[in-house]
């Protein structure tokens, strides 16, 4: 309703005061007596631990006390959520081999960066300079980084005392037969063998943590940046071997997540550990060369694929025979990000009657992978995008004639595809149209031509992605209408930066026609709601918004009961608008604060009625929502240097009804960014002798910059989503999953002419370079 | 960070006294790369001696041959200079291509030619345009001052004072750069001078270095054509993950060329 309503491009509630730095992270909490902690971690990919002497550095000035893995053998190890919902299995038929993942390392260290000792101090620099004193014995034992070749024979075995190989687990999906027959039968196969190499996440904010323990009410406190503190509050009581009712998790500001926040990280129950045995608060928080080494790292995959067509260009089936390396432990989501989420969308926005997938995980001495933005899904589109370039150019068709013969027409919708999944909505062809005029596609011979004056190789390629945001997780809200009308709006959803305290405020500004200004919505706090879930799947708006909706709908339900109560008339006669009550075709109002205040006095309300206007809900769908569009790139490749610029970048989007569209393009830039930088710049690579991260800075690690980018041309296709109480579909991860596949499609096209028809992610200036040098060769 | 003790000094001869006197002393300028490296606990120096409040080491002249440049003038200054503008854009767009502006604003042209990092630019302008190092001992030709990796001429007793840039006919320099630091992968400065075309090259090898092949083939014919087919052997040269020894010295070439197009 009004400026303030669902559809509005309200300016961010958050803004004012993150905008002059007065933001609440974790570093900026500060509890009075805390003490500080730093993580000890193996300088090896690789080794035994021997001994750990910690005496000398126990004796050093403000040094509280050193944790070694013998010293917390109380607490539990990490858990992997997925564990539990998949029955995986190796490829001998053995159970998956999952490795324990303790908070600190017992035995052996297994990365660069693996915990091996927590030291408390005064001071941060106190601790650090004790965690030098510390005395570690390693047996240095080789090492295998690289996700294939983990398990190829010969490779050292790195969990030899417990198992006989580095495969985890094989994860099939589909007919294998029928598929071969498909392909055999085939006018023509392309397949396209490539690498999705591991990603940073590099969040702005780095991981951080307090705990606090109190006696009295034997009580923990923990403060962290995390995308939901129920489960973090759970996974934490586990570990602590604690009911749920002593951990409260606080989260304040976010800076930042992208799926490496989901889950809980040792150093959580470590900090609450410690407060509990010191009598103080205790306080960690990363620094930047930590981050490299110990959060969880993104993508990571060795990748098979081919497309069987007909002789009309029509897909009769995908095939993708992948390695996949979760690293050295099973993370939360991690197991099933690597296999099931990388393959389940692999038919992408076309018609494909059939898909076989084979994913093998290996184990491997890097830190452990999980969701990173599109967790899976950027992986499948970019093969299927990549595919359907290759098939134009064995087909001597159009990228955009191959589509078109092959996407789903929007009046097949819900079309339910070979995976599994059922597309609710969608308008696929309508998506690609609006994009090729938007971007001037068939203008590209021009500028292709006065690129060339330049001595430029000017490109264009497109992809047409979908992708399916997290469903089937119950997100909760609870609202609360104040004596004075104003409102407060509790989400179990949590905000890494993305603004629900605007978003969910418009919802309910829209709703009750409550003033905008008159709403504040809380998050963070898993002392206030039973349970809850979190950001993360492009769940916020969906899920999130959903529960407020549903909260909403619930105040007013009751309010019109109460509001029929009191203005004696029939509640069919009640109407409802702009936060008013009225027997309708009267002067009879009460406003909703009016209610509200009578609804605390049971006197006021209908017989057996419960007092206040206060309601919980839970919002759960069972479907996931699928966002679709169309992105369309044009590169210039300097053919001298290998350097490619971006000139144009177009997208049409199709995430349902939207709730702010400032917000949602500002989430279509991030996506989309770090599509590019998984593209060109991003690549997290690893010493193949020591196991070192050689990219383990910014010095090294290239994250795309302004300088970079180019403006992005956004434009919406409204199809409601059909499952979703809104009508909308998530938009956090979908710039992500169709960016990959344009960028390197209009790379390629740019090189076409060199005869480069192949480059690997990040495409860089070398690499580029390297592929024209090596194609005059041959 | 290690704890270390922090000097200010007043004078150049303050300031080697102090360092005399250091244990494992250390002089501060910018700090754009001494810094970090402390943080990172890379480096542990006993003494720092801060020359920020040295008037006599900043600043720049320019007479009707040179342009000189204090050691502590940072590389926005040099960057902003109207007066390097008007005599040596080339440098003045080499300083405005160094890091961000904070480091610009913080950098200076002394530390980064006493640092002597194999990817920094100004190495590339000292030896490109043949600069002379001035120092508390002595002048140093372009040509005798960089040794190797971050090794300089410069005696532990010697502090760079200025640089002095003779003022070329023309220059211009061309830079491609390392990707993920902005660094120079390979830095190309072009430039007739009244002593010849001088050709200086950075990043690609272990310290700064000249072309003679392309110099002498400039002095025929100075057009972009005359070092189109010049290849410089990769033997030697940096090799990491950003740049093989063989794509840096395929850069060389390409960036002379544009040098010379460009000046």
């Amino acid at each position: 309703m009004g400026e303030f309503g669902i559809g509005q491009s309200v300016k961010r509630k958050e803004d004012d005061t993150l905008l002059i730095g007065k933001g609440h992270y974790i570093d900026d909490i500060n509890v009075a007596g805390q003490a500080h902690a730093y993580v000890l971690r193996s300088p090896h990919a690789n080794a035994k631990v021997l001994s750990i002497e910690t005496g000398s550095a126990l004796a050093m000035p403000g040094v509280l006390a050193i944790y070694t893995g013998a010293d917390v053998e109380d607490v539990g190890p990490l858990p992997c959520a997925v564990d539990a919902m998949f029955e995986f299995k190796r490829r001998n038929g053995s159970k998956r081999f999952f490795p324990t993942h303790h908070v600190l390392v017992r035995t052996h260290v297994r990365h660069v960066g693996d915990p091996v000792a927590f030291v408390i101090a005064e001071t941060r620099t106190q601790a650090k300079d004790a965690a030098e004193a510390v005395l570690v014995d390693y047996e240095v034992l080789p090492s295998v980084t690289d996700t294939a070749a983990a398990l190829a024979p010969g490779a050292p075995v790195i969990y030899a005392d417990e198992t006989d190989g580095n495969d985890a687990f094989l994860f099939t999906m589909g007919d294998a037969a029928a598929s071969e027959a498909a392909f055999t039968a085939a006018h023509k196969t392309v397949r396209f063998k490539h690498v999705n190499q591991r990603i940073i996440a590099a969040s702005m904010e780095p991981r951080g943590c307090i705990g606090e323990y109190d006696a009295a009410s034997g009580r923990y406190t923990l403060h962290t940046n995390t995308q939901s503190v129920y489960r973090n509050r759970a996974i934490c009581a586990q570990m602590l071997g604690v009911e749920e009712n002593r951990i409260h998790v606080t989260c304040p500001e976010v800076g930042g997540s992208f799926g490496m926040k989901g889950m809980p990280y040792p150093e959580q129950p470590l900090v609450m550990l410690a407060a509990q045995r010191l009598g103080r608060a205790v306080k960690w928080y990363s620094d930047r060369s930590e981050a490299f080494l110990s959060d969880t790292q993104g993508r990571d995959l060795v990748v098979d694929a081919e497309l069987a067509l007909d002789s009309d260009g029509h897909f009769l089936a995908v095939r993708v025979h992948s390695v996949g390396s979760m690293g050295a432990y099973a993370s939360n989501f991690g197991p099933m990000i690597l296999s099931a989420g990388s393959v389940r969308m692999l038919p992408g926005v076309y018609r494909v009657p059939l898909v076989y997938a084979e994913v093998e995980v290996s184990i491997t001495n890097k830190v452990f992978t999980d969701a990173y933005r599109g967790a899976g899904r950027p992986e499948a589109s970019y093969v299927i995008e990549r595919l359907v370039d290759l098939a134009a150019h064995a087909m001597k068709l159009s990228p955009v004639e191959i589509r078109r013969r092959n996407l789903i027409a929007a009046a097949q919708m819900p079309y339910s595809g070979p995976t599994g999944m059922t597309y609710d909505s969608g308008d696929f062809v309508k998506n690609l149209d609006d994009c090729l005029k938007a971007a001037d596609w068939d203008g590209i011979e021009v500028r292709r031509a006065e690129a060339a004056k330049r001595g430029r190789l000017r490109g264009i390629g497109m992809s047409v992605y979908i992708e399916a945001t997290a469903g089937g997780v119950p997100e909760t809200a609870r609202i609360e209408v104040n004596a004075d009308g104003s409102v407060m709006a509790y989400s179990g959803s949590l905000t890494q930066g993305q603004a629900h305290a605007t978003t969910f405020a418009q919802i309910v500004a829209d709703k009750l026609g409550t003033d905008y200004d008159r709403i504040t919505v809380h998050q963070g706090d898993s002392d206030i709601l039973a349970q809850g879930g979190g950001a993360g799947g492009s769940r916020s708006g969906y899920s999130g918004g959903g529960a407020v909706l549903a909260g909403v709908e619930k105040v007013i339900d009751k309010a019109r009961k109460i509001a029929s109560h009191m203005l004696e008339a029939a509640e069919a006669d009640i109407e409802f608008d702009g936060g008013t009550f009225t027997i309708a075709g009267t002067d009879r109002t009460l406003s909703l604060g009016d209610v509200a205040k009578a609804a605390d006095d049971p006197a006021n309300l209908p017989d057996g009625m419960a007092p206040g206007l206060k309601e919980d809900a839970t919002y759960k769908s069972e479907a996931s929502s699928f966002p679709n569009g169309c992105h369309i790139v044009e590169v210039e490749v300097d053919p001298d240097t290998g350097d490619i610029v971006i000139e144009n970048y177009t997208v049409v989007d199709d995430f349902g009804h939207v709730l702010n569209p400032m917000i949602v393009h500002g989430q279509i830039h991030g996506g989309i960014v770090q599509g590019i930088g998984q593209a060109l710049y991003e690549d997290a690579i690893y010493d193949a002798e020591s196991g070192q991260l050689l990219t383990g800075s910014f010095m090294d690690y290239c994250m795309p910059r302004a300088l970079n980018l180019p403006s992005i041309k956004i434009d919406m296709n409204v199809v409601p989503c059909t499952t979703n109480s809104l009508g909308l579909k998530g938009a956090g991860e979908a710039g992500t999953t169709g960016a990959t596949g344009a960028v390197i499609n209009a790379v390629l096209d740019a090189l076409a002419p060199t005869g480069v028809t192949h480059i690997e992610m990040p495409a860089t200036p070398q690499r580029v370079w390297r592929a024209i040098h090596d194609a005059k060769a041959a | 960070m290690y704890q270390f003790e922090y000097h200010k000094a007043s004078s150049v001869e303050d300031a080697m006294k102090k360092l005399a006197s250091a244990d494992d002393g250390k002089i501060l300028a910018g700090g754009m790369t001494l810094l970090p490296t402390m943080k990172q606990r890379l480096a542990s120096p006993s003494d720092l001696i801060d020359l920020s409040g040295i008037a006599a080491l900043k600043g720049i002249k320019v007479d009707g041959k040179t342009v000189t440049i204090g050691a502590m003038t940072t590389h926005w200054e040099v960057h902003s200079s109207k007066d390097v503008q008007k005599a040596i854009p080339a440098l003045s767009d080499l300083a405005g291509q160094i890091g961000d502006p904070m480091v610009r604003h913080r950098g200076t042209i002394g530390g980064s030619i006493a640092n002597s990092d194999p990817s920094a630019d100004y190495p590339a302008a000292v030896i490109g345009l043949g600069a002379t190092i001035k120092t508390n001992k002595r002048d140093i030709a372009a040509d005798d001052y960089f040794k190797g990796l971050f090794e300089t001429a410069l005696a532990d007793d010697e502090l760079i004072v200025s640089v002095s840039f003779p003022i070329p006919k023309r220059a211009a320099y061309q830079k491609f750069p390392q990707p993920a630091s902005r660094y120079a992968m390979v830095g190309v400065m072009v430039a007739e001078t009244d002593s010849g075309i001088r050709v200086g090259v950075t990043g690609a090898g272990p310290c700064a270095f000249r072309v003679p092949a392309m110099e002498k083939a400039l002095g025929a014919k100075f057009a972009a054509e005359s070092v189109a087919n010049i290849t410089i052997p990769s033997d030697g040269l940096n090799s990491d993950i950003h740049g093989s020894a063989e794509y840096r010295a395929h850069l060389v070439g390409v960036m002379a060329k544009r040098a010379v197009a460009a000046a």
